[in-house]
């Protein structure tokens, strides 16, 4: 076999390091398969976990370039430095708290954007790369995801605050504008090989400075979106560096990520009835929604009163919401809920699809604590019940229970599905303070007749309540 | 536009290859439930830590005396496998949740 394989000028190694390629591309996308459902999911992040082993250890020990495969200190230094980053990325992924899940993804994300862009950086000036058009578009995409995915992991942890001015969409502009021009300047001009080395690196700064505004502007609650979007741009990122290197499991798999990770974008988005563009130039609150003042009064319960409705209820519907992550109440939710079901009563959750900073966080957060699988019910399937709920106790969730959604055309929210709290028989919402959600508008179901405010921290109100239902 | 066939033409295995992965990642994420949202990013994130064979390329046929170089594809390196290792495992450990689930029913 042998000699029939260098009859056609290549040697066995380099058909093994294809062939390992070739089978790490299908293990990525079996894997991602596997990872969209929950019975098989763990099996589908080994198999894409594997695939990428078994590509970066063919690479280290079969790649050849120009005829010369990696020299025994190259592979040295490679296998340390891997060694070195595996055990950090290994220790910070376990230590995290559930919580902080997001920043942690986001950081992640920063990390592969910013090695995208380290890649492009230095193969731009080696005269073998075959195209300095991708090559610098993978440069830019990925410095862009990799500052990008630092302030949106600023975000998300209560490190940077929400800045916004209306000149920043003209530095946006400019800095864009800016991006373009120098890498249409050094693909058409004739430039000195110094000079282009200085333009790279000019261009590099540029990119990363402009991911950072344009995060920035971006509110806090959009976070998600952004995550995901600049999660697609590190995708593509490493496309173009496959390009360079004419690798098909680099170019396969990262745009591979780069398409699911814009359709989970898209769908994001669409839950929360914004355009992606509505959302990047971030025109939400303010507007038509200020002018909504208020009629009605607030009316508020104290624990005893609660923890006798709720004592009391046949069905009871938890809409849990940022709120609860903030505050931890994951666990003696649980608590509360196991309780409520050895008095007789039906305990479900009412799960948003972007309740909390990521799509199916709450999912993630209640799985942690416990809560069985099967209770946590969808908002379609959930809506149709909550007429016959006797109460719905509201934990932390703002906009996603807002009838604004449904009743004012003006309102920023308006069209966006929700939870239809307001329909049933009594509504017990649990809130730090009176406080606006992150879409920054009223919410005329705290003013409704049936709802009952409990106001403090989650963690505090649902632990005086279970202490009160034990003792009843 | 001639100019546009012939990169076409050079490159067609790629472009093929780019064309049928952007169908492939639309039709894998378009039927998955909420539940699994945040996981599925988070797995495809440590996808595209694949940029780490492109940081072992660099490395791996680099120059010791070119030291810039070196130390940047070595930071490139770093950071893929970052991406990889931290992603693969925060993922695993977010599933672990949804499994557990299923024994104590």
């Amino acid at each position: 076999m042998n000699n029939i394989i260098e009859s056609i000028g290549v040697t066995q190694g380099q058909v093994i390091l294809e062939l390992s390629y070739f089978i790490a591309a299908i293990m990525f996308v079996i894997g991602l398969k596997l990872l969209s459902h929950p019975e098989s999911a763990k099996k589908g992040n080994l198999w894409a976990g594997l695939g990428m082993v078994l590509a970066m250890t063919t690479t280290l020990f079969l790649h050849k370039q120009d005829g010369n495969g990696i020299a025994s200190v190259n592979a040295i230094i490679i296998v340390v430095t891997i060694a070195i980053a595996a055990f950090f990325g290994i220790i910070v992924a376990r230590k995290v708290k559930m919580t902080a899940m997001p920043q942690l993804v986001s950081i992640f994300n920063a990390t592969g954007g910013a090695a995208s862009a380290l890649v492009a950086l230095i193969e731009y000036s080696n005269p073998a790369n075959p195209s300095a058009l991708i090559t610098l578009l993978g440069l830019i995409i990925g410095s862009i995801a990799f500052s990008g995915s630092i302030i949106a992991y600023g975000k998300l942890d209560g490190k940077v605050g929400d800045i916004f001015s209306s000149v920043m969409t003209y530095v946006n502009l400019f800095l864009l504008i800016a991006v373009i021009g120098i890498t249409v300047y050094m693909l058409s001009a004739d430039l000195s090989f110094g000079a282009q080395q200085t333009l790279v690196y000019v261009l590099f700064g540029i990119a990363v400075f402009y991911g950072i505004m344009f995060v920035m502007p971006i509110g806090g609650a959009d976070m998600p979106v952004v995550i995901s979007l600049l999660n697609s741009f590190t995708g593509i990122a490493a496309a173009m560096a496959g390009f360079i290197y004419q690798n098909q499991a680099m170019i396969l798999g990262g745009i591979f990520v780069g398409a699911a990770g814009m359709i989970l974008t898209l769908l994001m988005c669409k839950a929360m009835n914004r355009s992606l563009l509505n959302v990047i130039i971030g025109s939400f609150g303010g507007g038509a929604s200020a002018a909504q003042k208020e009629a009605g009064t607030i009316k508020e319960i104290s624990v005893s009163d609660a923890s006798v409705l709720l004592s009391y209820s046949q069905k009871v519907v938890i809409v849990p919401g940022y709120g609860l992550a903030v505050a931890q109440a994951q666990h003696i939710c649980h608590e509360m809920d196991q309780l409520l079901e050895e008095k007789g009563a039906e305990v479900k959750y009412a799960i948003h699809p972007v309740a909390g900073r990521m799509p199916g966080h709450m999912n993630v957060l209640l799985a942690e604590a416990d809560v069985p699988y099967g209770k946590l019910i969808e908002m379609d399937d959930i809506n149709a019940d909550l007429k016959n709920t006797d109460v719905v106790v509201v934990i932390g969730a703002n906009d996603v229970v807002n009838p604004a959604a449904e009743d004012e055309p003006g309102s920023p929210i308006y069209g966006m599905p929700i939870i239809k709290a307001r329909d049933a028989k009594n509504i017990i919402v649990m809130k730090r303070g009176m406080g606006k959600g992150y879409a920054a508008i009223e919410n005329h179901l705290f003013y409704d007749d049936k709802t009952r405010m409990l106001f403090g921290n989650a963690k505090d109100s649902i632990q005086k309540l279970v202490s009160e239902i034990k003792e009843l | 536009m001639e100019n546009f066939l012939v990169y076409f033409y050079e490159n067609k295995e790629a472009i093929f290859v780019i064309a049928l992965a952007i169908f492939l990642g639309i039709e894998v994420i378009s039927n998955v439930p909420s539940v699994l949202h945040t996981p599925l990013m988070s797995g495809a994130n440590a996808i595209s830590g694949v940029i780490i064979i492109g940081g072992i390329i660099l490395v791996g046929h680099a120059t010791l005396s070119d030291t810039l170089n070196l130390a940047l594809g070595i930071l490139a390196v770093f950071f893929g496998t970052l991406n990889v290792a931290g992603g693969f495992v925060v993922t695993d450990r977010m599933l672990d949740m949804f499994k557990k689930k299923k024994k104590t029913k």
